[in-house]
């Protein structure tokens, strides 16, 4: 064991560190491998090709630095070349500036295009529309088509692109449903944009990804997917059954709490328009459009100017 | 304002209680030794008042280490509450303190400090230069970044500590959401150490470009040297963003203006552009001078050349101003377009090349080499697999369409640890072996250093693999607590095992130094690792005016070549002794860290008189250093030949 010393015992750590990160991933536990519609698919495909380049370095270098560590150590007889004023290889060189080169350029590529692709709707569906607004410590839902609101669970239809618009009436959030697709920030007085699309039924859970405070940890909800027909029945149930959404009751929900899912039949025409101007949306009329968003994708918001 | 300071404490959790009371007591266990072994005079004429950029490099190395048992502590804190799910033992407020608190320590007051303390005690020596350029703000350099972090860690025994991350993003970090004094804590204590820091990267800029031996041009310069060049470029062009971007926080939380708020025209996402045009840069100001030393110990080590030198010193030029481009990708989840989006992240991946080279540069150095597997070697065989994975998770989440997945979630807490642990950790740990008898003339004990090296190491892995596996099943950063059904607990438990390995890896290394102190080989020759740089032809520890006579540098590993030439090569025989011009000692720099400290103390509490007198303490200060007309003092030879002779 002493012989070779320290790789080995670093390729032992590695490699059961390895095992320990694949062992579980039979289960359906890793969200980020286990995509469930065609955005979160995207990224999926991405980040695997992107694994297997960077792996394309990492992995000459573990076996050469276990080889050169066994081969040159300095110890009594070792037969091993010693040439202590070899300092240069111009092909040696060329061969390692040469291939992370070639590695990044590959992986830009790919980057450019998928980037790009992630701002445009994922399927040719009519799209619907849902606001998200992240509050201290809770999230909102509103349908504009539908008039109904909920807190802390939505439900899609499968198979349809979905463009949430979000803002923040609370610090900046960002909102994550990993096994539908990456995320983005809410933020006070600005509109994001995110497009996803569930595949399946299921529910999927969705998590306030950037920290707001206290009642961080708490801040969880569910993305329901279920088929169009019973999509349409759930929201006629919601209008039928649940309470209204008064400006009271909102301006009870927007104080710092951590709260149950609910649901709204209906909700003031201005609200969403309201927070986003209370929150300093005001100065941005004239910077950017209000929303309906357009659809093309190639709406940008302002960077901090 | 003592009033509501006793009320914080009398309410606060038993564990602030008990860290009040602890520090109390060692205070009071201080001041009582210095008093009863009649050492006062001795630490003030010896340590505070001193302007020797080696001594300076030794308090910024006690300070480091000091901070990094506070910010390890405040990790093992961390990992205790998040072993299982459900965990009782920190509440969410306590839990956002210790996070905050951590990063921002094991950034600004661990990493920073331990790569200037390299800095100061290895680069003048490298160049062949008496002293850095500028002697007395080097001094005033280390006493703002010791006050900074005093006013930072009084954050938590007087009035609470920050808690609103260690990016403090507003309107988070506004009074509307954070009111106390915790974020005005972060801000004063950050914006002191920050101007002294900013301070060190011009002083060794113009040491290393205007104080090398004759015969020293920039192609033989140290690799070291080199990559503290490229550092402190990065530094100069960072820091004042971080300036100013604490400057406007600080006004709208203290002045009432709303530069950052959601109302009246603020916008946080100034805030958020200029904390990480700071922010990212920072980390390749950690990480260059770690790539140096690296460098220096696989060459010595090795017994050879470094492998692609001119490689190694493009890359390293490459790596500090590729990288002071690529801070957007902290944010591609913020909503910038797809044509942001891709510039940054290509920016970002291409970082990867100039990396990816010196690796392979490192590797070659070792080919063909004879390797010994001291101490300093082991922990730079240790960084490379470490920094290998790192750096290509790296590569994976500066790519836009993997970051919208990976953001905020546990693989980023894994990738930046493995960088910055992995890299600056491990490199600043090689570096401290590797130089520490240079520092104090006696050699650490190598047993108990390889048992700090196995529990750490192993530990690390145990601790951060598994938190790539958390960030796959989606478990988010900063939480303090997470329900049985996500199914994280397992990960998260043995994540935290491996948190107490690293624990007890520090403790040996804490064992190690005090053992060595009393039993540590001594090192008689100067040069106890057969160096090949002109720190290695000095004795241990260096004389304060460093070289009696100037080298002269006829190629690069100085010293190595020196030792082939002539093997009896005395530097002392050579050339006549002359007078040396040295610069006096000053008790300036510590008071005048310390009006920083009162007026940032004051500004904390809003109590604007105790502000006052601090700056007026500045400017006071300011201008007793410009009146002074005399500021140094002449060593006569037969001094010079005294001290030689001993």
């Amino acid at each position: 064991m002493k012989k070779t010393g320290i790789s080995s015992r670093l390729k032992q750590v590695l490699f059961s560190s390895v095992l320990l990160f694949l062992l579980p991933g039979c289960s359906d536990r890793f969200a980020l491998l286990d995509p469930a519609g065609p955005v979160a698919h995207t990224e999926y495909r991405f980040i695997v090709l992107s694994a297997i380049l960077v792996s394309l370095v990492v992995i000459p270098v573990l076996g050469l630095l276990i080889y050169i560590v066994i081969r040159y150590r300095d110890r009594p007889g070792n037969q091993a070349p010693y040439r202590p004023n070899w300092t240069e290889s111009k092909i040696l060189e060329a061969i390692w500036w040469g291939i992370p080169i070639l590695i990044v350029a590959i992986l830009g590529v790919f980057t450019v295009r998928d980037t790009y692709a992630l701002t445009r709707p994922p399927t040719n569906h009519k799209p619907i529309t849902i606001q998200v607004v992240s509050l201290d410590w809770k999230w909102m839902f509103l349908y504009p088509d539908s008039k109904i609101a909920t807190v802390n669970y939505c439900e899609i239809p499968t198979g349809v692109p979905v463009q949430f618009v979000l803002t923040a009436d609370a610090p900046m959030n960002s909102f994550w449903v990993p096994r539908l697709g990456g995320q983005v920030y809410t933020m006070p007085g600005m509109e994001m944009q995110l497009w996803l699309q569930a595949d399946r039924s299921g529910v999927f859970e969705g998590r306030g990804a950037n920290f707001t405070g206290k009642g961080f940890a708490h801040m969880n909800f569910q993305v329901v997917a279920k088929p169009q027909s019973e999509f349409e029945s759930w929201v006629k149930s919601v209008k039928a059954s649940a309470p209204a959404l008064t400006n009271e009751k909102y301006n009870q929900l927007v104080k710092p709490s951590v709260v149950k899912q609910q649901s709204y039949s209906s909700y003031p025409t201005s609200l969403y328009k309201n927070i986003v101007n209370k929150n300093g949306g005001m100065y941005w009329h004239g910077k950017h459009e209000q929303h309906p968003m357009p659809m093309d994708g190639q709406h940008q918001m302002p960077m901090g100017n | 304002m003592f009033k509501s300071l006793v009320l914080y404490l009398k309410n606060a959790d038993p564990l602030i209680q008990m860290s009040a009371v602890a520090i109390v007591l060692t205070l009071i266990g201080i001041v009582v030794a210095l008093t009863y072994y009649k050492k006062w005079g001795w630490l003030w004429r010896e340590w505070i008042t001193t302007v020797d950029h080696k001594k300076i490099g030794i308090m910024y190395l006690i300070c480091a280490l000091l901070m990094l048992f506070r910010g390890g502590v405040d990790a093992l804190l961390m990992r205790t509450q998040l072993a299982f799910p459900g965990m009782n033992f920190l509440d969410a407020q306590h839990y956002n303190e210790i996070f905050t608190t951590h990063g921002t320590i094991m950034i600004l007051f661990v990493a920073m400090p331990m790569l200037f303390a390299m800095m100061n005690i290895a680069v003048p020596l490298q160049i062949g230069a008496r002293d850095v350029a500028f002697p007395f703000l080097n001094a005033v350099s280390f006493w703002l970044f010791f006050f900074g972090a005093l006013l930072f860690n009084l954050s938590f025994v007087l009035g609470g500590s920050p808690d609103a991350g260690w990016v403090s993003y507003p309107p988070l970090a506004e009074l509307s959401h954070s009111p106390g004094p915790g974020i005005n804590y972060y801000v004063l204590s950050l914006q002191i150490s920050g101007i002294g820091s900013i301070a060190t990267g011009i002083n060794f800029i113009v040491t290393i470009l205007k104080m090398r031996a004759p015969g020293m041009t920039l192609m033989r310069m140290p690799l070291f040297t080199w990559s503290v060049l490229a550092s402190c470029i990065v530094i100069i062009f960072a820091f004042p963003a971080l300036t100013v971007a604490l400057a406007l926080l600080g006004l709208d939380r203290i002045a009432g203006t709303h530069f950052f708020t959601m109302l009246h025209g603020g916008n946080p996402m100034m805030y958020v552009n200029l904390f990480w045009i700071w922010g990212h840069p920072e980390v390749y100001i950690a990480i260059l001078p770690v790539y140096g030393i690296f460098s220096e110990i696989v060459s010595t080590f090795s017994k050879k050349y470094i492998f692609g030198y001119k490689s190694m010193v493009i890359s390293l030029m490459l790596i500090s101003v590729i990288g002071y481009f690529v801070w957007v990708h902290h944010f591609f989840t913020m909503g910038a377009g797809p044509g942001v989006n891709s510039f940054f992240a290509v920016a970002s991946m291409a970082v990867g090349i100039p990396t990816g080279v010196k690796v392979f540069n490192w590797l070659f150095t070792m080919f063909r080499g004879r390797i010994r597997l001291t101490l300093p070697m082991l922990w730079t065989l240790a960084f490379i697999p470490c920094f290998a994975i790192g750096g290509a998770t790296g590569v994976m989440l500066a790519a836009a369409p993997g970051d919208y997945q990976f953001h905020n979630s546990y693989v980023v807490i894994a990738h930046f640890h493995q960088t910055l642990i992995g890299g600056a950790v491990f490199g600043l740990l090689a570096g401290m072996y590797y130089w520490w008898p240079k520092m104090f003339g006696f050699k650490l004990n190598e047993t108990l250093g390889k048992w700090a090296f196995w529990f750490f190491n192993i530990g690390f892995y145990v601790c951060f693999m598994p938190q790539y596996a958390l960030g796959l099943m989606g478990m988010t950063r900063r939480v303090y607590t997470y329900p049985a059904a996500t199914g994280w607990g397992t990960l998260n438990f043995v994540s935290t095992i491996g948190a107490y390995l690293m624990g007890i890896g520090f403790l040996f290394i804490v064992v190690q130094v005090l053992y060595s102190i009393r039993y540590g080989e001594r090192d008689m020759t100067g040069d106890p690792w057969d160096g090949r740089t002109l720190e290695w032809s000095l004795p241990s520890p260096v004389p304060y005016y460093n070289f009696a006579q100037i080298p002269t540098v006829n190629g690069r590993d100085a010293w190595w070549e020196m030792k082939q030439q002539r093997k009896e090569y005395s530097l002392s025989s050579t050339k006549e002794l002359k007078p040396i011009h040295m610069p006096n000692n000053s008790s300036l720099p510590f008071f005048m860290g310390l009006a920083f400290f009162v007026a940032g103390f004051g500004l904390v509490f809003n109590q604007f008189m105790i502000a006052t007198v601090g700056l007026i303490g500045v400017v006071v200060c300011m201008l007793w250093r410009s009146l002074e007309k005399d500021t140094g003092h002449w060593i006569s030879v037969d001094e010079i030949k005294q001290m030689e002779a001993s």
